[in-house]
């Protein structure tokens, strides 16, 4: 019986860290832990709630644009605004080009690593590469000589020994299984990938988002007027452009990223056995149409039961501080988000330390459940409960997928099928983002330029004394809320339950597992000194904690300290140099 | 706000990017200190000033045609609270790339991508300084708030060494 941590599991030092215990080459107990303190929630105590959403923007470089939405939706929410059509719809383009580009980002500059082993791409033969990509596609970018320029530019890179992405990855790994022409092939794709992402999320700047940070969202909806007649606005021109972009990221997915999942995921199909985790897929539901119904259907499923889509009431959503860094007067009991608390204890070990005291309190995570019950959110989970619901779309390409595989849906229930799913999820999106624009150019072409509920709901003189909402959305990594109790005008409590707080969830009081460490529990490990197994898991979850820290490390590292030489013309308050403490 | 220029490249030579989290004190020492470099001078047309928070692979976008690169940024280096730090060319993504795993993209991946796109800047230096504090809150600690002005001075100063300043 072996022990081991793995930490950083993510980039940012400190914030996920996984510990398993390891019996006969298989993984028998799991714990996951966020070490670093995440506390949003108390820097918006007294603000006004319509500048919530600016701050909440920032809790996140990977998740901007989900905290800004789930912010105006929770004051929507709270004060009755209704936001006006094309609010919607801008809304739901804004949130629908990031999943398709954030999804596109995970799999080829993030989990790809897991299953491509970039070093025996070294070994391909691009005419035989070549060959590869043409039966699986009809991609323009397939040449002999289009992948042989592609290897030189590897090997130069490699030879130039600094590998950034792809130092201190497991190359050479047992567990890795695809021949180098797949390799090579999935590299070429991750250098078009890049390309590709930097483009297509060009859609934000032309709806008026400010990138690299939005400045469009606002509370009552939109600030990017609507202007046929105007340059400075959205209008005809825009719509044409944004199709156009649309159909840029509907031609990569289903040309290489739908077919390159299709051609990895044979050779790993024992990765459709392992993985599975609690069972219990949460969807908040997403996309609203004009009538209020969600095209990524809402409910929840239990016990990897497809028959029976359950309906939602997140008044029975609690969060849990059994085995958390917090402290509630009553930690038997779990508190929804508008009662919650943020009461930082830290019981820890002081670092360095060899393992976490898993038995006690071990994370910066609380424990959300829902009826008491641990649930994944995510892809997986909208697909599934998309699937379930028959949404038609979801059912069609996942019943594709799976017959070209020839697996059956037990098959989701997995690390692969978490993978699968985010794809399936991708194309279904980027095929529909050009019907949502077409909606829009249709209520501009009937005189409909709306896209601000008015002053009325925006001036606090018009709000009750107390008001409280819930902002739920669905982001690239799964459920999102915020819940904001309003009083006097001012935030008088704030919660947000992340996505990565519901699947990277400690145990609770009765000691369920969350959905990482039930999704570990029995996976196989090749060599205890390099868990590539657990990394495959966790990283199919899009483990997402830069909610937190984003501090350049520079450890062990000669530096070059600045010296205020004043000859030198560097500085003049030389004096703050020497910070007294 | 809004024209067909936006689905071009932007042409910008030299590029400014304060990264950190605004939400940390410390940790946003970056985005202070480009807010204060646009309160306080008319940036030349050819720079772009960005505050590049948290996010990684998206400001690779802004890179593009970029030959000189100014990063601000709070660093870990062990070093005292309040020290700065001035590192230059292939110190910097050597910097970058010490301890990070290979799973969360953030602004050393987005110069590794640039290097193997063959787009990676001529010229960059990083300006970091060594927090005192990353506590929740929005303000810099007093250690470090002072520095916000001396990092702007410097900016100002790299700018002329590339020739890019008025």
């Amino acid at each position: 019986m072996t022990r081991i941590a793995i930490d950083p599991i993510t980039r940012i030092e400190g914030h996920l860290r996984i510990e398993v215990q390891v019996d006969n080459g298989a993984v028998s107990d799991a714990w996951a832990s966020s070490t670093m303190f995440r506390g949003i929630e108390i820097i918006l105590k007294g603000r006004d709630p319509r500048e919530a959403w600016a701050i909440t923007q920032r809790a996140c470089g990977v998740c901007t644009t989900v905290h800004a939405f789930a912010s105006v939706r929770a004051v929507e929410d709270a004060l009755g605004i209704q936001i006006p059509d094309n609010a919607r719809i801008l809304r739901n383009l804004i949130e629908g080009i990031q999943f398709v580009q954030d999804h596109v980002i995970h799999f080829y500059h993030l989990h790809a690593l897991d299953w491509v082993d970039v070093v025996s791409a070294l070994d391909a033969d691009p005419a035989a590469t070549s060959t590869l990509a043409q039966s699986i596609s009809d991609w323009p970018k397939s040449s002999t000589n289009y992948f042989k320029a592609v290897k030189d530019k590897l090997a130069a890179y490699v030879s130039s020994g600094q590998l950034g992405p792809f130092a201190n990855a497991y190359w050479g790994h047992p567990a890795y299984k695809l021949p180098p022409e797949a390799n090579l092939m999935a590299v070429a794709h991750y250098l078009e990938a890049l390309e590709w992402q930097r483009d297509v999320i060009r859609a934000h700047a032309l709806l008026g988002a400010k990138n690299p940070h939005l400045q469009t969202y606002l509370v009552g909806g939109m600030a990017t007027p609507i202007d046929p007649s105007s340059q400075a606005a959205i209008n005809a021109d825009t719509i044409a452009m944004l199709k156009g972009l649309f159909q840029t990221a509907a031609d990569f997915v289903h040309k290489v990223y739908l077919p390159d999942l299709l051609a990895i995921a044979p050779f790993y199909l024992e990765w459709a056995g392992i993985g599975a985790g609690v069972g219990n897929y949460l969807a908040y539901g997403e996309y609203p149409d004009k009538d209020g119904n969600f095209f990524f259907p809402q409910g929840y499923i239990l016990g990897k039961d497809l028959s029976k889509v359950y309906p939602l009431d997140h008044n029975k959503i609690t969060e849990h501080v059994a085995h958390s860094w917090y402290e509630y007067d009553d930690e038997s009991k779990g508190k929804h988000p508008w009662e919650g608390e943020t009461r930082p204890k830290f019981t820890g070990p002081q670092p360095p330390y060899e393992f976490l005291e898993t038995d006690q309190k071990y994370s910066w995570m609380k424990a959300p459940r829902l009826n008491e019950t641990p649930m994944e959110v995510g892809p997986l989970a909208r697909m599934l409960v998309a699937y379930a619901s028959g949404q038609p779309q979801v059912k069609k390409t996942v019943d594709y997928v799976l017959k070209t595989l020839g697996a059956g849906p037990e098959a989701l229930f997995s690390t692969l099928g978490r993978t699968a799913a985010r794809c399936i999820e991708t194309v279904v999106l980027a095929d529909q983002l050009g019907a949502w624009t077409d909606e829009l150019a249709a209520n501009i072409k009937g005189g409909d330029i709306a896209i601000h509920a008015g002053a009325e709901a925006w001036d606090p003189k018009n709000w009750p004394a107390e008001a409280q909402g819930w902002g739920h959305i669905e982001a690239p990594r799964g459920a999102l809320g915020h819940w904001i109790k309003i009083k006097d005008q001012k935030i008088y409590n704030y919660q947000m339950v992340v996505p990565s707080t519901w699947n990277c969830s400690p145990r609770d009081m009765k000691g369920q597992q969350g959905p990482y460490e039930a999704a570990l529990m029995g996976t196989p490990i090749a060599d205890e000194k390099k868990p590539l197994e657990v990394l495959r898991t966790i990283h199919s979850f899009d483990p997402c904690m830069a909610c937190g820290v984003h501090l350049l490390d520079a450890e062990g590292n000669e530096l070059t300290e600045v010296r205020f030489d004043p000859a030198e013309g560097m500085s003049a308050p030389v004096l703050r140099m020497a910070p007294v403490r | 706000m809004m024209n067909k220029s936006l689905l071009d490249f932007p042409s910008y030579r030299t590029l400014v990017l304060g990264v950190g989290n605004l939400l940390l004190s410390d940790e946003g020492f970056g985005i202070h200190v480009i807010r204060r470099l646009v309160e306080r001078y008319e940036i030349p047309n050819e720079v772009q000033v960005l505050d590049g928070g948290t996010l990684g692979m998206d400001l690779l976008y802004y890179l593009e045609g970029v030959e000189n690169l100014l990063l601000i940024d709070a660093v870990e280096a062990r070093r005292e609270a309040g020290t700065l730090i001035r590192l230059s060319g292939e110190e910097v993504p050597a910097f970058l790339s010490l301890k990070v795993s290979p799973h969360q993209l953030g602004v050393p991946d987005m110069l590794a991508a640039a290097r193997l796109k063959g787009s990676f800047p001529k010229n960059i230096v990083l300006w970091g300084v060594q927090p005192a504090s990353l506590e929740i809150g929005m303000e810099l600690s007093e250690t470090v708030a002072p520095l916000v002005d001396v990092v702007v001075e410097n900016i100002m100063r790299e700018l002329r060494n590339w020739g890019v300043s008025r």
